[in-house]
């Protein structure tokens, strides 16, 4: 039998389990990290180097794109805070079963919205 | 009995665990900043500043910042090798990926210890 190769995988057919979506969330959430540590790094800069410094980066912060971009790092930061918890219980064997992971998936999502809303809502 | 050849570059048992290890050192800073920022009754620039003050928390920011840089060089390497398929593109992205967090590195011992 021939079989056709190499085989495309349409991607948009294809449907995640929740823990999938949880996985490649973890990716994305990283590589951001990663893309914005010098910004996360100058802010840390800026916020302990004196007191004019430190006031001038909290008027930035109150800009309107300047929140939607802390805002979207702030959910990057939980989401893969509460994804590497998951990720060591995991490995300490702690959500083995099909359903736990499905709800531990759920967990991960739903704790880092509500928090990334909680805290946004309490810094602006 | 099979004879099984081990192959690859034998750094799979290591990085599994640093980067395990470096997210306990992250996750344990960070709950315990937000945890001390919680117990202020205000948070300005003076409980801010004061908490990076002494050299023991200092100490324990750099350590977190360097935790921070190798988790991000193992997990930046990984998602490259998944997804960067011509070798000198690869290796070009791995170079640029290192210095920038050997920067960081001398950056943050900076931004901690007075500029």
């Amino acid at each position: 039998m021939h079989k056709q190769r190499p085989k495309h995988l349409a991607l948009h057919l294809i449907k995640l389990p929740l823990a999938g979506y949880v996985s490649i969330l973890h990716r994305v959430s990283g590589m951001l990290l990663f893309l914005a540590l010098p910004l996360l790094l100058w802010a840390l800069q800026a916020s302990l180097r004196s007191i004019e410094t430190h006031s001038r980066l909290m008027e930035i912060l109150q800009q309107p794109l300047s929140r939607l971009v802390w805002l979207g790092l702030l959910w990057a930061f939980l989401h893969h805070f509460c994804a590497g918890i998951r990720y060591l219980a995991i490995d300490l064997h702690l959500t083995s079963s099909l359903a736990k992971a499905r709800s531990s998936s759920k967990w991960v999502l739903g704790i880092s919205l509500l928090l990334t809303v909680l805290i946004g809502a309490k810094l602006w | 009995m099979v004879n099984r050849v081990v192959t690859g570059a034998h750094y799979g048992l290591r990085d599994w665990l640093a980067q395990r290890i470096t997210a306990v050192v992250m996750a344990l800073f960070t709950l315990f900043v937000a945890v001390y920022l919680l117990l202020q009754p205000a948070v300005d620039y003076d409980v801010w500043a004061g908490l990076f003050s002494n050299n023991v928390m200092r100490s324990f920011a750099l350590l977190f910042l360097l935790s921070l840089f190798y988790h991000a060089w193992i997990g930046v390497r990984d998602i490259v090798m998944d997804y960067v398929k011509p070798a000198s593109v690869r290796l070009l992205v791995h170079v640029a990926v290192i210095l920038a967090l050997v920067l960081y590195v001398i950056w943050s011992v900076q931004i901690l210890w007075g500029m």
